[in-house]
């Protein structure tokens, strides 16, 4: 039995569902993100496991003990806030302090607690400021401390770093998944940043319209996607629209072109139409002898990103993005070159809607 | 530009006839006040009020009205104005209007319906004895000072966010009286002292409530000293204005204190 079990969860609004048929399980010391955009229910799923909602339907188990009556004050779970709500009334070291003296710890054990954390978060020097003389990043590391000290069960994190500026957002979001690796505490990390939860997660669930589109690693959510929202979602993709001319062998009518994907289309019958997705880095200009898909076009623009180049082609009626790295030698076409985007049939992703 | 002509001259003209509209009358009163022994000027009517044992008396029981009415004040306008910010948001104009009601209901109408709801033959006769009476009068008090403490109170919560505080306080174990004491009290000390030197000033002063209750408070004594004195009267005015005076300096103090524990959440 996993450590966090959340089973056919739902939450309605006044009759508007918001959250629906959501099922996870998560393993003591997992790193778990929910990705998606705004609105799809994250932040609900979330405050109902830290009991600050009350679910409509659907059972919450965290160690094998039914949470949900329990109110949030019962349950031992850590919370971060976007807004980073430490209380403004006290210091740092009070507000480190605060979860152990409602529990009742004694003196000696505070202090200790309290220096413990500080040193966890590399604010040693900083323990008799008020969160007002802090910066955005310190208070939120202050505030991830605060739910640490008390030792949770479970930590949850929603949205810590969309206040912040991008370069603390990427130091910050490192030292948090450090700060967890080395505390190996279960955590749910809410973003609707996919960078953030692909770079930090062991599993990511890529969630939409209050359910829970795929759960996976990184790996396979960006390169296994299971429906068109995940594959668009989480990075960017060229759709691009086929014939199945055999689902046995997957071979399909791109452009007038036979191809095939190397691997059978089961679902599939002859004259199916086909979605199929094509990262851009997995897109090339120019022939390439191994790539047997290729396709004629016109640059429309072309965007220097730095490492990455950025050229977006104009196919028949769609327009393509492909990405190749910058070579200091070679010069990226112009546009309105006339130009030929190749691919490897294998490489791309199938679409279910 | 011609100074005669511009804005800055009539900003002038209308400062000075504030003050000379609100001075003239308090210097008027102090210059008698000081005339009390013939041909020259002394403190002795000031001498003579605050050496009277009534003085002394009334004042006290005013001071004690006072004090206790800013503590039931708070317990009563505290956690109500957190709880309808926290949960009920859109009674909040409802509430706030209630605590206005004060302000256009004057307050004999009050004291009569207290006088009629609590007399010796009702149910609840408080005002047969001085502690039922004066259990009535914190009571009076209370309500009168309710529009300025509740909205010092509402106004020192909206610069929280109560929500999350609050959330993540109780993520931390704490309940409900915790997060009142620990969290929100702290955070709207200010608001509430500057409620609580309003309550004061209003308090001390009162007349109709304590008349009619018939309790030896300072507005009473006020009334009788000036009905059949000369001097002394315009001294206790002099006196009155000086604690109110003084009330809304300490306000004024204890907010710019404030800047310490300012609150900030984001940077
Ligand atoms: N108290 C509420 N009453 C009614 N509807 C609500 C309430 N809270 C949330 N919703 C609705 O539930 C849906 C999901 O909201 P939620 O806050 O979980 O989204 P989210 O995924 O966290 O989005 P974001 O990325 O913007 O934070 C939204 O459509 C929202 O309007
Ligand atoms: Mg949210």
């Amino acid at each position: 039995m996993a450590f966090l079990e959340i089973s056919n969860l739902q939450k309605d609004y006044a009759g508007n569902r918001v959250v629906e048929n959501f099922n996870l399980a998560v393993e003591q010391g997992e790193f778990i993100s929910f990705l998606g955009p705004s609105g799809c229910g994250k932040t609900t799923v979330l405050r109902m496991v830290a009991g600050f909602e009350t679910p409509s339907a659907g059972s919450i188990r965290i160690d094998g003990k039914d949470v949900v009556n329990l109110k949030p004050n019962q349950r031992n779970i850590g919370m971060v806030f976007q807004a980073y709500a430490l209380f403004p009334n006290m210091t740092v070291a009070q507000n480190l302090a605060f979860g152990l003296k409602v529990a009742g710890k004694s003196k000696a054990e505070i202090e200790s607690t309290v220096q413990e954390m500080l040193a966890l978060i590399k604010l040693e020097e900083l323990g008799q400021r008020y969160p007002f003389q802090l910066s955005g990043g310190q208070q939120q590391r202050v505030a991830l401390a605060r739910a640490l000290a008390v030792k949770p069960k479970l930590l949850l994190l929603d949205e810590p770093l969309s206040a912040l500026d991008a370069k603390i957002r990427v130091s910050l979001r490192e030292e948090i998944r450090s700060i967890q690796r080395k505390l190996q505490i279960t955590t749910i990390f809410v973003t609707h940043d996919q960078e953030e939860a692909l770079s930090m997660s062991d599993r990511i669930v890529v969630m939409h319209k209050g359910k829970a589109d795929q759960l996976g690693t990184p790996f396979e959510i960006y390169n296994q996607p299971k429906t068109r929202f995940v594959a668009s979602f989480v990075g960017t993709i060229n759709v691009l629209e086929g014939v199945v001319t055999n689902p046995q062998t997957g071979s399909f009518k791109l452009n007038g072109t036979e191809l095939s994907l190397g691997r059978s289309l089961s679902k599939l019958k002859m004259g199916d139409s086909i979605a199929l997705a094509l990262r851009p880095e997995a897109a090339s200009l120019g022939q390439v002898a191994r790539k047997a898909g290729q396709l004629q076009g016109i640059v429309q623009d072309v965007n220097f990103l730095g490492s990455v180049i950025r050229v977006r082609v104009k196919v028949g009626e769609s327009v393509l993005s492909l990405d190749g790295f910058n070579q200091p030698l070679v010069a990226p076409p112009k546009a309105g070159a006339q130009v030929i985007v190749s691919f490897s049939p294998e490489e791309l992703l199938v679409l279910a809607d | 530009m011609n100074f005669w002509r511009s804005n800055r001259f009539w900003a002038w003209i209308a400062l000075s006839f504030g003050i000379l509209y609100f001075a003239l009358p308090l210097i008027g009163t102090f210059e008698f006040s000081l005339r009390m022994k013939r041909g020259e000027y002394s403190l002795e009517a000031y001498r003579v009020i605050l050496g009277d044992p009534r003085f002394q008396a009334t004042f006290l029981y005013s001071v004690m009205m006072a004090l206790l009415t800013i503590v039931v004040g708070v317990l009563l306008v505290v956690p109500t104005a957190y709880w309808v910010r926290l949960k009920l948001p859109r009674w909040r104009p409802v509430v706030e209007f209630i605590t206005l009601l004060p302000l256009i209901i004057p307050a004999i109408v009050i004291v009569f319906g207290y006088i009629r709801m609590y007399n010796t033959s009702s149910a609840l006769p408080l005002t047969g004895s001085a502690f039922g009476t004066d259990i009535l009068m914190v009571a009076g008090y209370t309500v009168l000072a309710l529009p300025y403490m509740y909205r010092a109170v509402d106004t020192g919560l909206r610069t929280l966010d109560i929500t999350t505080l609050t959330e993540a306080a109780e993520s931390l174990g704490a309940n409900k009286i915790t997060i009142l004491a620990k969290i929100i009290l702290p955070n709207v000390l200010v608001a509430i002292l500057s409620g609580a030197f309003l309550t004061f000033a209003i308090v001390i002063g009162e007349f109709v409530f304590a008349a009619l209750l018939n309790r030896p408070a300072f507005g009473p004594f006020m009334q009788l000293i000036g009905a059949n004195r000369a001097y002394e009267p315009a001294a206790l005015a002099v006196i009155a204005f000086s604690i109110t005076w003084l009330c809304m300096g300490l306000m004024q103090l204890v907010t710019r204190l404030q800047q310490h524990t300012q609150v900030k959440q984001f940077r």
